[in-house]
């Protein structure tokens, strides 16, 4: 065991202002980045905000960029840095700012209530739902989501354009498209819902560059980009750029009407 | 007091986890317009955390699993303190439950013939564990908050507001239950005092009925599987409106947490580990779990490391190994082994599955621990041993309900679900029937406010003494004026919170743990009335918003209150059961499980409210006898297992 | 704070810099050189593009018995090289005056611009949006692939469909590999094994394409139903998971195929004959 002191530069300030502040921090074997975060707030810092829950990686709220990247504090370990490294800590810089690391994320919820909900089929009651295990994996892939944020947080499409927040779900929420649309019992098409083309139209699929960087964050390695986005894509493609499909569909119906 | 923002509402839930959001849930289907207040974000609480599963009898795996099954084996797990019909309607309900969750969106994992398939857990007789891989809980959470935004997206459609008759405050934070008149003993709810962390500012909901749904206490041990949250909040406003707890000395120390390194020290391994065929090694080699059974389950548990082995694939035939054991027997075992000097390392035992299981298995299997171990340890568990000891994880003691209702003792619409609700699970809670008793009493708690809240006619409601509001507000302020207390002005303020927690944390890790002894609690009971009276001078500095320094301060309160209810009632209860474990009463006596203790706060002149004096005791017990248990729910049991526990007197009538 | 807040606009802020973001005047803040990964794809792919530019248009040395570089194949125009058995088919008949290159080589090249790969490497690369993740871009607005032209990569799938095709005769081309100068078969020089490998590298890049994967199978809503796909499904997806891997590969090795021709036929060498 041996321990050492660190040099941390973290965000200090609020809505109206602030900067970095220096701080020298004693680190111990085997920490993470939020120990010495709550270090700081323990003996240098009492007021220091930053939002934390579970500290397992587990509830994704400890989001925050080090070194310039997007990462949960809690899954950082101190061992990653070099001892004569300076560690610097601030709040996600795709959101309004609160005070110190804690910023307002209230877009995500806004946009969480945008995607419809799961629809359960008419004719099933609770109890009578059967689902394969393989029909399952893909959407259960997207379900591991802690929604920490950090691909919202990263995803240069809202944090460099504030004004695509209105029109973008972000990749967090196109994936809970994605997720539904793959629900081997979700009854949306039943009710006149067509996902597909609500990720396209509603969502803002089509901002999408599938430059990847939300997968590079995940903390759960969801392959956001490859499983979720561009299959999403391909779909809505289905829908609206494929003159086969949409020639399959129109011969199948002559045929069945 | 007139600045403080009002609002009204029919039902306000205090807690966003399994339980809270189940009972908000219910309320608003029932055509109440409810509230969810939660100290973190929506979607954060500490039901995430669970990890095995949700016991549930729906007999998918094995067809010999019904809820008399389950309910045997949950009373069992509690060594029979559990209220009987608490663990009925339990043991009856969760598959409705769990079917339920499947119509809102969850996908569990499958059985082959397309069913939710269950798994093994200690102290389940039958594979009985609806889970999706080892995170259910995560599961179980975004289900739930998935099914409030479709209610609220239902409200936007009918109403034009998605927050019309279901909002979550989230980040903000209740610190006082308000009552119509705070002279009265009895009186009504009327409502809750509460700020926003982010900005600090106060307000209050109005409500006839307030559910608490604010999960455990975990956080005033220094060794815990649980997440700052888990103050004891709700266990701490029951008391203080008038509320008494039970079972507060029945604390389960989880036999796996991890051990290393220190900073993780705590942060739970899974039960499915064991359930999927881990092992518990000593430094020598040995599976000492078979050392440990004891006698009330010798005929249940193999007695060879062979049958054990076999029982993963022939269950009907074998007896389940030992490591699967209740948790208060393994993790007594565990902190025996490390006693006796066969621990790892770092002072804990070895937990293996590497020699189990084939790698891919255990990463299809066990994802997150494979994750949390790699991440966090640098432990490939594919390739080597865990190491693993007890940490502190639920607390069986809570507000004392009514079983049907989830109505709490005394106090008219204060109702209690979840964690924060008291004898369920008796002296010790089997895994899995933590997310279960969460869906079903979180849902019956909903229920009955909402139909409580529903009955008062609009003239009828109580409203919130000013009084009350006043106080809690001042009582919420105190910490920025701590430093002016009369004590030296140092212009620091005069005691730091966290150094206070710390302290805390410590003294009940030490002297009120998982092995406990009369000297020792009551040097604890001491230390308490210490830090309660440092804890009045417990003082931050900068401005209300955002501020994790007066947060924990106001926090402290109700761990202190808690920490005392727990300290208390285990000094109390001379006897080893479940969960509390006497160095000086090792044995579990019969006459000790017709008695429940209570908690109440110790009231000077007969009004719930705290002792000026913080050197005072702040809480007084209560001993009540258990109810009798159903006739025919005892027939579900052998006689000679029921002589185990029940006194010969009971038996005979 | 309610989940009711509803996000602040800010209209003509800019991204990290705008007034509600934490003040922090710096673009970004990382540490490591992430300037590396857009530097040297933008250099690899500016390569490739010189080098194809320069072959494709150049209209000789293409062929020499038995291989014909893969940028000129099929040959489609009259004015071809005559390939004994090799992919002369002269759709275009005679008019055609330019590089026959020109004709095949639109569909390669739009299957790999649409690429969901190769989209990210010069989006980050050439148009740095983003030029890597966290770190601000210059643009001052963005619309993405919402708008024409971007709109256009939805037709990935159909450049699929040809790169297909042209595999398909690249295939046949590594077949005619197998042949010596006189065209007797049964014979095989370091050019078939340069031909061999590089097919090998297109049908992986080909068919570990997302959209090969969504039209295998990814597109259905039960699995289980269909168990053949699923299984294809399986193995397409885990071809996937290295399609980048595969596109750096396979781009490496066409050109490789290519300039192998081009140096056998200036003469530089003989083929290298093992049988």
């Amino acid at each position: 065991m041996s321990s050492y002191d660190a040099h941390f530069r973290v965000w200090r300030g609020d809505a109206t202002g602030g900067g970095l502040g220096d701080f020298t921090v004693e680190v111990n074997e085997g920490e993470v980045v939020l120990d010495i975060i709550h270090r700081l707030q323990a003996t240098q810092a009492p007021d220091l905000a930053v939002r934390w829950n579970c500290k397992a990686g587990k509830c994704g709220s400890c989001s925050a960029e080090i070194n310039g990247r997007p990462r949960l504090m809690c899954m950082t370990r101190m061992s990653v840095f070099d001892r004569a490294e300076t560690v610097t800590v601030t709040p996600m810089r795709a959101f309004p700012v609160v005070r110190d690391l804690v910023t307002d994320v209230s877009f995500n919820y806004a946009k969480a209530r945008e995607v419809p909900a799961f629809i359960p089929p008419a004719d099933l009651k609770p109890g009578e739902y059967r689902m394969q295990q393989e029909d399952v994996g893909r959407a259960q892939e997207f379900r591991k989501c802690i929604e920490c944020f950090l691909c919202q947080d990263t995803c240069h499409v809202v944090r460099d354009h504030e004004e695509n927040k209105e029109a973008f779900a972000g990749p967090r929420f196109l994936m809970r498209v994605a997720e539904l649309d793959m629900h081997p019992l979700d009854a949306a098409a039943d009710e006149g819902l067509d996902r597909k083309r609500a990720a396209q139209e509603e969502h803002g699929l089509g901002y999408c560059n599938i430059t990847k960087c939300c997968t590079e964050v995940c903390p759960e390695h969801i392959r956001i980009t490859d499983n979720a986005l561009i299959p999403l894509k391909e779909r809505a493609v289905d829908r609206k750029y494929d003159p086969l499909v949409w020639l399959g569909k129109t011969i199948r119906r002559r045929r069945s009407g | 007091m007139t600045q403080v923002e009002r609002q009204a509402w029919d039902v306000v839930v205090v807690g966003a986890g399994g339980a809270g959001l189940r009972a908000a849930i219910e309320a608003r289907e029932q055509g109440m317009r409810t509230a969810v207040i939660c100290k973190s974000l929506f979607g954060k609480a500490h039901t995430v955390m669970a990890e095995g599963g949700i016991a549930a009898s729906m007999g998918n795996v094995n067809e010999g699993d019904n809820w008399k099954v389950h309910f045997r084996d949950t009373m069992r797990g509690g060594k029979f303190l559990n209220h009987w019909r608490m663990a009925e309607l339990h043991a009856r309900e969760a598959p409705d439950r769990v079917w339920e969750l499947e119509t809102w969106g969850a996908l569990f994992d499958r059985t082959p013939d397309g069913r939710i398939s269950q798994r093994n857990f200690g102290g389940h007789e039958y594979p009985r564990l609806a889970h999706v891989g080892d995170r259910t809980g995560l599961e179980l959470i975004r289900t739930l908050q998935q099914k409030i935004v479709s209610l609220q997206q239902e409200d936007e459609r009918e109403h034009g507001a998605y927050d019309a008759r279901l909002k979550v405050f989230q980040e903000c934070t209740v610190t006082r239950i308000l009552k119509e008149d705070s002279l009265k003993e009895g009186g009504r709810v009327a409502g809750t005092f509460c700020y926003e962390r982010e900005s600090g500012r106060f307000f209050v909901l109005e409500a006839p009925a307030v559910v608490l749904a604010t999960g455990g206490i975990g956080k005033s041990f220094k060794v815990t599987s649980n997440s700052w949250e888990y103050t004891g909040d709700g266990h701490a406003l029951a008391l203080l409106a008038g509320a008494p707890l039970v079972n507060m000395e029945f604390v389960q120390f989880h036999p796996t947490g991890m051990v290393w390194p220190p900073s993780v020290k705590g942060i739970l391994v899974t039960e499915s580990v064991r359930g999927d065929g881990g092992v518990l090694r000593n430094s020598e080699g040995k599976r000492f779990m078979f050392d440990y059974v004891p006698d009330v389950f010798k005929e249940k548990y193999a007695q060879s490391e062979d049958e054990g082995d076999r029982w993963y694939e022939d269950p009907d035939s074998n007896r389940r190994p030992p490591e699967l054991l209740p948790r208060d027997e393994v993790a007594r075992a565990i902190n025996a082994e490390v006693k006796a000097g066969r621990g790892s390392p770092h002072g804990g035992v070895f937990l293996d599955v590497s020699t189990r299981m084939p790698a891919e298995v255990i990463r299809r299997r066990l994802p997150s621990m494979h994750h949390q171990f790699k991440e966090l340890a640098d432990v490939d568990i594919t390739a080597e041993a865990m190491e693993v000891g007890p940490t502190c994880h639920y607390v069986m003691g809570g507000v004392d309900v009514d079983p049907d209702t989830a109505a709490a003792t005394g106090v008219p619409g204060l109702f209690a679900a979840g964690e924060v609700a008291g004898g369920m699970h008796g002296s010790n809670r089997l895994g899995g029937n933590s997310l279960s008793d969460l869906l079903v009493f979180g849902r019956r708690a909903g229920m009955y406010a909402a139909e409580y809240a529903a009955a008062l006619a609009a003239g009828e409601r109580p409203v919130v003494d000013p009084r009350e509001t006043g106080a809690a507000e001042a009582e919420a302020l105190r910490p920025f004026s701590a430093e002016d207390s009369g004590l030296p002005h140092t212009g620091r303020p005069a005691e730091n919170p966290y150094t206070l927690h710390q302290e805390l944390q410590q003294a009940m890790n030490d002297l009120v743990g998982i092995i406990r002894r009369q000297p020792e609690m009551e040097q604890a009971l001491e230390k308490l009335a210490d830090l309660r009276v440092r804890a009045r001078r417990a003082g931050v500095e900068g401005h209300r918003q955002y501020n994790p320094g007066w947060h924990l301060s106001l926090d402290l309160r109700n761990m202190l209150l808690v920490s005392e209810c727990v300290a208390r009632a285990a000094l109390e209860r001379k006897e080893s059961r479940g969960g509390h474990t006497r160095d000086d009463h090792p044995e579990m006596d019969r006459r000790w499980r017709r008695v429940n203790l209570l908690c109440r706060l110790a009231t000077t002149d007969g009004r719930p409210e705290l002792p000026e004096d913080p050197a005072l005791a702040h809480i007084r017990l209560e001993r009540r006898e258990m109810p009798a248990i159903r006739d025919d729910l005892l027939e579900l049991f052998e006689r000679d297992e029921l002589a185990k526990y029940l006194t010969d007197e009971e038996l005979s009538s | 704070m309610a989940t009711g807040t509803e996000p602040t606009s800010t209209t003509g802020a800019s991204g990290v810099h705008g007034p509600t973001r934490a003040a922090i005047p710096a673009r970004h803040l990382r540490t490591e050189r992430w300037w590396l990964y857009p530097a040297s794809t933008a250099a690899g792919l500016l390569a490739f593009v010189v080098y194809s530019t320069w072959r494709a248009f150049a209209n000789a040395d293409y062929y020499h018995a038995p291989y014909v570089s893969p940028f000129y194949s099929p040959c489609l125009a009259e004015n071809c090289e005559t390939m004994r058995a090799g992919p002369n088919w002269e759709l275009f008949g005679g008019w055609w005056g330019l590089s026959p290159a020109l004709l095949i080589l639109i569909f390669p090249l739009g299957f790999r611009l649409t690429c969901y790969y190769y989209r990210k490497a010069y989006y980050r690369g050439f148009w740095a949006s983003p030029p890597a993740c966290a770190v601000a871009e210059p643009h001052k607005s963005y619309s993405g692939e919402t708008r024409f032209p971007l709109i256009l990569q939805n037709i990935h799938r159909y450049f699929f469909y040809a790169a297909l095709l042209v595999a398909g005769v690249l295939t046949y081309d590594t077949v005619l590999a197998f042949r010596d100068e006189s065209y007797a078969w049964g014979h095989m020089g370091l050019g078939s094994l340069i031909f061999l490998v590089n097919i090998a590298l297109i049908w992986a890049y080909t068919l570990s394409c997302h959209s090969c994967r969504h039209i295998v199978g990814g597109r259905l809503k039960h699995f289980s139903k269909h168990p053949v796909r699923y299984r294809m499904w399986g193995w397409v997806s885990r071809l996937n998971a290295r399609h980048a891997v595969l596109a750096w590969a396979s781009l490496i090795s066409v050109a490789a195929a290519d300039f192998y021709v081009y140096l056998l036929s200036v003469g530089a060498f003989d083929d290298p004959r093992f049988f």
